[in-house]
């Protein structure tokens, strides 16, 4: 087993244009699963039974099966309905899809935790409940959903390779192509490592950091 | 002098735990109400009814001459409307156990928020009242703390005037010292003993200081499992009290009575 840098070299620009494709899916997947995750808490916290118990049993589903699975299912299936999405849109679709589930529980942790005394404080002044949620109970829950929110964005990142499967061409699958082709796998894949290390570990130094920056901010209060 | 609170045949049940039974009580305006009794007596359900926090069962609420939780659709009695509930809560303030300051705004900004955002006031203005209630409560050199840097006395006098800048013609204190340490009862108390005598705002206190009910109020009332069991002014609940029971209950609560 002998390390070649000329290998390096040669695979090095594929695996830029893959690792653009990886942040990209990142970062837009998890736009979708923040902001579908809060259409999902805010639905599960309904007081209508009916659409509280069905958001539950969609997260669940949605929850409980493979990622690799709903991949699947959006890039090969979807089609024989008509629908047909780009393999990084399908990506994107869903790890997005799959992670609200995830930071929909986030979200609504994050509204519950803020004591009933704070809602109960606006009703007293006549707080409208939009007001309420606005001026007083988001304020109160936002800073505590950082880190977690935080945490997932670094999960998603790490799940990217999955969107290999569907022909997305990002950080690990451009090594594999070129791997495959070259029977080449020690630089290539070794890279990969090298590049999600890269990325996640001060990732997840900078979500350390703020999980202490937001802990206990209103600690005395609760 | 005029009614402004009655309960009508109220009664409130928590699943199969009754805490108003058939309640019949009254406030005329202006006066200082003292509400005493053991713990479960549903002292402070009489208080969260009339603030909307909690709804009642059956029987009628009347504020200032109006149903509160009913109105009236073409002449037939109807469960009332959150609209009409926000227009019957414009009478009414409450100071909470825990104070329930908002903990992200500075104690200033606590009693501007709310008086910019429901009453429409300019900001300035908002400013101006905020900073007259606080020296009210003595805290104007705190304006700028935020909650959490302030002791629990000194957030409960800024709980009290953030619901003062409300202009509610209706206070309710709702054990407002018993989350407090023993030293920091006395702050507090000496700001409601001078709401009392300056404010002709009608207040109910549920309270556990017997002195400062004494000072307080113009009227006692001692309730035990959902009734009223006497009624009358403090010289008298405290001196004579007609009851046995009022006797037994102040008499584990203070000690000495006759």
């Amino acid at each position: 087993m002998n390390w070649s840098w000329k290998v390096v070299y040669d695979v090095l620009p594929q695996m830029l244009e893959g690792l653009v494709i990886t942040v990209q899916a990142t970062i837009i997947g998890a736009l979708v699963a923040y902001a579908l995750g809060l259409i999902l808490a805010i639905m599960r916290m309904s007081n209508s039974r009916i659409i509280s118990l069905s958001t539950y049993w969609i997260s669940e589903f949605i929850r409980r099966t493979p990622l690799l699975v709903q991949l699947y299912f959006l890039f090969y299936v979807l089609p024989d309905l008509g629908i047909f999405l780009e393999p990084l849109e399908a990506g994107i679709i869903g790890l997005g899809l799959h992670f609200s589930t995830y930071t929909s529980e986030v979200f609504r942790a994050g509204i519950e935790n803020v004591p009933t005394g704070q809602w109960e404080a606006a009703k007293s002044l006549n707080y409208r409940p939009y007001q309420t949620m606005r001026y007083v109970i988001l304020p109160q829950a936002i800073p505590p959903m950082i880190p977690p929110l935080a945490n997932y964005l670094i999960t998603m990142f790490k799940e990217t390779p999955l969107l290999s499967a569907i022909t997305v061409v990002e950080l690990f699958n451009a090594a594999n192509i070129y791997s495959n082709s070259h029977y080449k796998y020690l630089e290539p894949m070794t890279l990969v490592g090298l590049f999600f290390l890269i990325v996640s570990v001060p990732s997840a130094y900078i979500a350390m950091w703020l999980e202490r920056k937001y802990q206990r901010r209103y600690a005395r209060n609760h | 002098m005029s009614r402004i609170i009655e309960f009508q045949n109220v009664s409130k049940a928590y699943g199969d735990l009754q805490v108003l039974k058939h309640l019949d009580m009254h406030v005329e305006a202006g006066e200082k109400l003292a509400l005493i009794g053991p713990s479960g007596s549903g002292k402070t359900t009489i208080l969260r009814i009339l603030m909307t926090l909690e709804t009642i069962n059956s029987g009628h609420v009347m504020v200032e001459g109006d149903y509160l939780w009913h109105q009236k659709v073409n002449d037939e009695l109807v469960p009332a409307s959150e609209k009409h509930l926000r227009k019957m809560r414009e009478n009414i303030g409450m100071v909470f156990q825990q104070f329930n300051l908002f903990p992200h705004l500075t104690a200033i900004a606590n009693i501007e928020q709310p008086q910019i955002l429901i009453k429409g006031v300019d900001k300035s203005d908002a400013t101006n009242k905020a900073r007259e209630l606080l020296a009210l409560v003595g805290l104007e050199e705190k304006e700028n703390h935020y909650p959490h840097q302030l002791s629990g006395g000194q957030q409960q006098r800024v709980a009290i005037a953030r619901a003062l800048a409300m202009d509610p013609k209706i206070m309710l204190f709702d054990e407002v010292t018993s989350a407090l340490d023993p030293e920091l009862v006395e702050e507090v108390l000496n700001v409601l003993r001078l709401l009392a005598e300056t404010s002709d705002t009608t207040m109910l206190t549920v309270t556990h200081e017997m002195n400062f009910a004494r000072d307080f109020a113009d009227r006692v009332l001692f309730f035990e499992k959902g009734q009223i069991v006497e009624s009358g002014p403090p010289n008298e609940i405290f001196k004579n009290p007609k009851e046995e029971r009022t006797r037994n209950f102040l008499r584990q609560i203070i000690g000495e009575i006759p």
